[in-house]
């Protein structure tokens, strides 16, 4: 670097620019959360079941093999939209299926990964299967690009 | 060594390379679980696996930062520590804490964890890299505080140059975003948003900091060059971190809700964020170019363009493969993101651990010229294995990770394969990436074999004349 640009004015611009877009930041994340996000994550459907199959989620760490808003491990298929999927987006519909599914699980077959048998009570399958359909009602700009995840 | 409390890294570091060696026996349990589903099935579940594989490294890179921290500070403040005694407690603190935590997931049944750990009165298990308890969260705080407080009394007790400067800026920023780790909402898209203010703020914010001031130490003592180069590139580089990476947390903010400006802002701004990535290899090479002095450390001086150079391949050039959005709408969350993390990681994180490391440990051990020149080949052996196996896991990550969007994501519904079909098709690039996961453990066991090699380096090795007193 030439001798024209001295250390002080890195240190400004360090200095400067951090600063400018710390605070950027903070004012895009205020946007966010108070303005758009009301619109966008369907938080009057947020019920006390949906609150309580969140904790199952994260009580059972589900993320440690599943992806979420493909976020997580990818050793298991996405669940955002997993109510579309294995539910045909009815609730009756997916919470049999969901408590069909947990209670098949493992299945032993050989050599296949294996989920593993969380003894979830009735009550907990269903609050775990409020959450996952209130997650796939969010609106997470089109994502992902087919029913697949 | 000019200070005897610089000693206190020992611990640090060797316990940092001892966890380093059960976060790739680890590695290598998942890479077989990815091809053979049911090994180790029910004892050791993928989940569990994987929390340890990424905790592991997490505790072992907060090791390693704090070692590295508490070698450089007194040197560059021209002061003893403030504390050693403390440096010392908090060690045995973090060492208990971490481990009673990894062997809480190995051998109680995660829920049973939470319940125990009264995860209720303050609920922030269960997400990604956040497993740990509540209550190890708190320890870590507490740790990160008091390590704060030892490093602050001694910076601010001596000189202040820049490399203590930005250190010390990097690790309170860690310490700051830290305590997003304990907001967990109840709305999912809230706790997601928030989530990345520990982990993108960190990869991409205030570690990088961190890495560039282990970074510019290192070249300032091997290479000799002057101290006022050397910290203007590092203002530069840090400067460029920041200015990229805050803007371009965007990039995880695609597709967890947030409104479509961020679409815009995260694709800008992190395409910008190789660039301080970039900078950093421009700024190892010249300086090791420039140096003034021929120290005998080469070890030392591979690790510190090996940490450069890969990061920038991981961080940087892996990152913008998938950064942009249309690309990433159907990379989000595939074996690319996998590639990415590995590669990133590794380059960035762990690589300037091991190059200070590198640098100090000999110096700790008695051998202010550095180790022997056979002890030096064979850490250097351990240095490609490792990265070359680092770039093969990464590669045939790649190759799993297109495959999977091409049969997974592209096609319409209906006729796209479904996830698990699609990992048996992709199952011989997680055979080939396990097969380089092996290399990855025998390098690291070539490694580990060095510092088993008596000997030093000498003096007289010094080809450019004796080394420059650091202004």
């Amino acid at each position: 670097m030439a001798e024209r640009f001295t250390k002080s004015m890195a240190r400004n611009i360090y200095l400067g620019g951090s600063t400018f877009f710390v605070l950027l930041f903070l004012v895009l994340t205020f946007d966010t959360q108070s303005r758009a996000m009301p619109e966008r994550d369907n938080r009057d459907q947020l019920t006390e079941q949906v609150v309580r199959g969140k904790h199952v989620w994260e009580n059972n760490n589900c993320v440690g093999c599943h992806s979420l808003m493909g976020e997580g491990a990818y050793f298991a298929p996405e669940l955002a939209n997993v109510f579309d999927r294995r539910g045909g987006a009815d609730s009756e519909v997916f919470k049999a299926y969901m408590n069909a599914w947990m209670n098949a699980m493992p299945t032993n077959v050989p050599g296949r990964r294996q989920m593993p048998q969380f003894n979830l009570t009735d009550q907990e399958i269903d609050d775990l299967s409020s959450f996952l359909e209130w997650t796939s009602k969010i609106d997470d700009n089109g994502w992902p690009p087919n029913i697949e995840g | 060594m000019k200070y005897e409390s610089q000693r206190v890294a020992m611990p640090y570091f060797i316990f940092a390379l001892v966890l380093f060696a059960g976060q790739i026996v680890f590695g290598l349990i998942l890479g077989l679980q990815y091809v053979v589903g049911d090994f180790l099935f029910p004892e050791i579940p993928f989940n569990v696996a994987r929390m340890v594989h990424t905790n592991l490294l997490i505790v072992w890179l907060l090791f390693g930062f704090m070692g590295a921290t508490y070698y450089l500070v007194p040197e560059e403040a021209q002061t003893e520590l403030y504390s050693p005694l403390l440096a010392w407690i908090l060690f045995w603190v973090f060492a208990v804490a971490g481990t009673l935590t990894i062997l809480g997931y190995l051998f109680v049944d995660y829920a049973t964890l939470a319940d125990v750990t009264m995860n209720r009165l303050l609920p922030t298990m269960g997400r990604e890299f956040l497993e740990q308890p509540t209550i190890t969260k708190i320890g870590i705080l507490v740790v990160v505080l008091g390590f704060l407080f030892n490093v602050m009394m001694t910076a601010l007790k001596g000189r202040k140059t820049v490399v203590n400067i930005v250190l010390v800026t990097g690790l309170i920023g860690l310490g700051v975003l830290w305590l997003f780790s304990f907001y967990n909402p109840s709305n999912l898209t809230t706790d997601k948003y928030y989530w990345w203010f520990v982990v993108h703020l960190w990869v991409e914010g205030v570690w990088e900091l961190i890495m560039g001031a282990i970074l510019a130490y290192v070249l300032i003592k091997i290479t000799g060059v002057d101290r006022e180069v050397i910290e203007k590139w590092l203002y530069v580089i840090i400067a460029m971190a920041l200015i990229t990476g805050i803007i371009g947390t965007g990039h995880h903010f695609f597709w967890i809700g947030p409104p479509e400006y961020w679409l815009w802002l995260g694709s800008v701004f992190s395409a910008l964020e190789p660039l301080p990535f970039f900078m950093m290899v421009l700024f190892a090479f010249t300086m090791i170019n420039r140096r003034k002095r021929n120290q005998p450390n080469k070890a030392a001086a591979l690790w510190a363009m090996g940490t450069a150079v890969m990061a920038f391949l991981g961080a940087g050039v892996w990152g913008f493969l998938h950064t942009l959005a249309p690309v990433n709408y159907y990379t989000h969350g595939s074996q690319i993101t996998a590639a990415h993390g590995h590669m990133a990681f590794y380059g960035a994180y762990v690589m300037i651990v091991l190059t200070i490391i590198s640098y100090a440990m000999p110096i700790m051990r008695g051998r202010p010229y550095g180790n022997s020149n056979t002890a030096q080949v064979v850490e250097m052996w351990g240095f490609w294995l490792m990265t070359i196996s680092m770039v093969f896991i990464t590669l045939f990550l790649t190759g799993a990770g297109i495959l999977q969007i091409w049969l997974q994501r592209i096609p319409e519904s209906g006729e796209a394969l479904s996830f698990m079909a699609t990992q048996d098709n992709i199952a011989l690039f997680y055979w080939m990436r396990l097969i380089a996961g092996c290399f990855f453990m025998a390098g690291l066991v070539v490694y580990f074999g060095s510092f088993l090699i008596k000997g030093q380096a000498s003096p007289a090795e010094e080809a450019r004349g004796p080394a420059l007193q650091d202004a």
